[in-house]
């Protein structure tokens, strides 16, 4: 009877020992605990079902004119579910349901795509300044400094109309200035990061400085990043309702909630309040739940900020 | 400070020339030109147009020409499309109405900002402090363009109280509503970084020395907390302008204020394009030596800043 035991045996089962917990399990307890974040998460997620599954559900075409509706949608036009128009219909006899489904789409489209060039553009360009530093960085940072200084609503307004409304200048557009702010936020993080013990070592070893920042800045920039990204996603989502709202966003057949929230504005005085309603209440809850999800990520991920 | 201002002035000025090759390269990068219509015009004609407006000179002299007339003359050149206006007539027009109620609209971000900030951070934890972030969440998810249709179903459909739109001159019942419009969203984030950097500030060593010594809440608030604590928000007013400006757009847009978003707008939709040249430049700059007056603000109130 073996009372001592092998010094070569594996170590004991994976359930006898304490388990370890990682920085993200961490992280992702601490956001749980959180109601609000988690409740938002949930919101988010029905709201991405409907912008994305919601066709399915609906009995018209988004751009079907109902001629019969045009001008009586007062009284003709009600939301209900005996006509299938769940959520009413606009002016032009349109199924409102259907536009709504879309106009979530594309602003969720639009708040991701912009977050995404945030992230991918502003946490390079911001790594790199902050780790190369010195004359590279300050000239770097001027650039952002002065971009960031110009009210580029204007300017994204000039690019649309010389090239064009079209849902791809948008993208582009606002993919231009979102990286903006990521990039002064990621440079901070860099600073503070790049004197660490193991960049270092990763320095005395010889390992080039752009493997480096990729391999070793940019996924402890990590945190910040995805706190900013998910912060940055209503204010991408608010940027294009309001060029939509001018009327200088999405084209026609297209919609978005800015332009839905628009006409609906328009219309208050004629008695349809569900066309104004049913817009602004997925952009609210839209917004709201991107709120807390992005401060629950802020005190799930980045402690130290109080 | 003075060396701190002229460097200051030094990077202001070519960050407004930035501005302007931008948008004239973008013009000229666009496809199509201005005149172009449907029906193509006879290439005399449009020889003709084109040298009216000195379209037909080198990219390079047009500039030059465009930026001389800026600076010496305040002359943005004259509209494609209204005739008989220039752009600076435009501007005229629209710039009292929109400095009018942006001016008001900022003069009430701020102040009531700071109030309920101060005000959320000294009652910590109680139900005014949790009514004033609730309420700055809230503001915060409502953008001007969302609230001002509900602005005007209440005060304009329901209570009958304020007029849905127009300027009349800039009447006090017509100033309101835009005003209340542009400004809460801006007010809500103002009184969100007070209330952070003032609990931050009360919670330091020379305000609990100061409590030690027996003064009045009253006094180390106004005397000793305020001024370090309004640092962060007056970083943020750069931003808030350049927001705010934006935001008199939706503003012009939707109560028909006549303000110079409205020409904006319009162009932009006429392709227009020396007004929202002119507009793009005009507000840059302004937000630019606006940016100049906060800057130097700071380091005046801020005894760290080294000039």
């Amino acid at each position: 009877m073996a009372l001592t035991t092998d010094p070569l045996d594996p170590l004991p089962a994976a359930a006898d020992l304490p388990q370890g917990r990682s920085l993200w399990a961490d992280a992702r307890r601490r956001f749980f605990r959180n109601r609000a974040a988690t409740v938002s998460l949930v919101v988010l997620g029905l709201i991405a079902i409907f912008a994305f599954g919601g066709e399915l559900v609906a009995q018209y075409e988004r751009d079907t004119i109902d001629f019969t509706l045009i001008g009586i949608n007062a009284t003709k036009g009600v939301p209900s579910f005996a006509t299938g128009h769940y959520f009413g219909t606009d002016q032009e006899g349109r199924d409102l349901f259907a536009r709504t489904v879309q106009g979530t789409r594309l602003s969720l489209l639009i708040g991701i795509v912009g977050s995404l060039v945030a992230v991918v553009v502003g946490t390079l360009y911001g790594a790199i300044a902050g780790y190369v530093g010195g004359r590279v960085d300050s000239i770097m940072m001027r650039i952002v400094d002065i971009l960031l200084s110009i009210p580029f609503m204007f300017v994204l307004i000039l690019l649309l109309v010389m090239f064009g409304r079209s849902l791809l200048m948008l993208f582009i557009g606002i993919g231009l200035v979102s990286w903006l702010s990521m990039a002064r936020i990621a440079r901070g993080q860099t600073l503070s990061i790049k004197n660490k013990e193991f960049v270092e070592a990763a320095i005395a070893t010889g390992v080039r400085p752009l493997t480096i920042i990729l391999r070793h800045i940019v996924p402890n920039l990590a945190g910040v990043v995805v706190v900013y990204a998910t912060l940055l996603i209503p204010e991408m989502i608010i940027y294009e309702s309001f060029i939509s709202f001018l009327g200088l966003g999405v084209q026609e057949p297209n919609t978005s909630l800015g332009s839905l929230i628009s006409r609906g504005a328009a219309q208050i005085g004629n008695g349809v309040p569900w066309q104004l309603g049913f817009p602004l209440f997925f952009f609210v809850a839209m917004l709201f739940a991107f709120y807390f999800v992005g401060d629950g990520l802020r005190d799930a991920l980045d402690p130290k900020d109080r | 400070m003075l060396s701190f201002i002229l460097r200051r002035l030094l990077v202001a000025i070519p960050t407004i020339l930035i501005l302007i090759v931008i948008s004239f390269v973008l013009m000229f990068a666009a496809p199509g030109g201005p005149f172009n219509s449907e029906r193509p015009l006879p290439p005399a004609v449009m020889a003709n147009i084109e040298a009216r407006y000195g379209l037909d000179q080198p990219y390079v002299v047009q500039m030059f020409n465009y930026v001389k007339n800026i600076v010496l003359h305040f002359d943005f050149g004259p509209s494609f499309r209204l005739r008989d206006y220039t752009v600076s007539d435009l501007i005229a027009q629209g710039f009292p109405v929109t400095l009018t109620y942006g001016f008001w609209a900022f003069v009430v971000a701020v102040t009531f900002g700071v109030a309920l900030g101060v005000v959320a951070a000294i009652r910590h934890n109680t139900w005014l402090d949790y009514l004033a972030t609730g309420s700055a969440i809230g503001a915060s998810v409502l953008p001007n363009f969302v609230l001002a249709p509900i602005l005007v179903i209440v005060f304009t459909l329901w209570l009958g109280w304020l007029p849905g739109g127009g300027w009349r001159g800039g009447q006090w019942q017509y100033v309101v509503l835009p005003v209340v419009a542009l400004s809460t969203s801006y007010l809500a984030a103002i009184a969100r970084i007070m209330r952070s950097s003032m609990l931050e500030v009360l919670n330091s060593g020379f305000i609990r020395t100061a409590r030690a010594k027996g003064l009045p809440m009253r006094r180390i608030v106004w005397k000793h907390a305020l001024k370090p604590a309004l640092l962060p928000v007056l970083s943020y007013l750069g931003p808030a302008f350049v927001a705010m400006i934006t935001g008199s757009v939706v503003i012009d847009v939707y109560f028909s204020t006549g303000g110079i978003g409205q020409y904006f707008v319009n162009s932009a939709l006429n392709r227009d394009y020396s007004v929202i040249m002119g507009v793009t430049i005009l507000v840059g700059a302004l937000t630019i030596l606006f940016n100049l007056v906060v800057d130097i603000l700071y380091a005046w109130i801020d005894p760290k800043i080294r000039l």
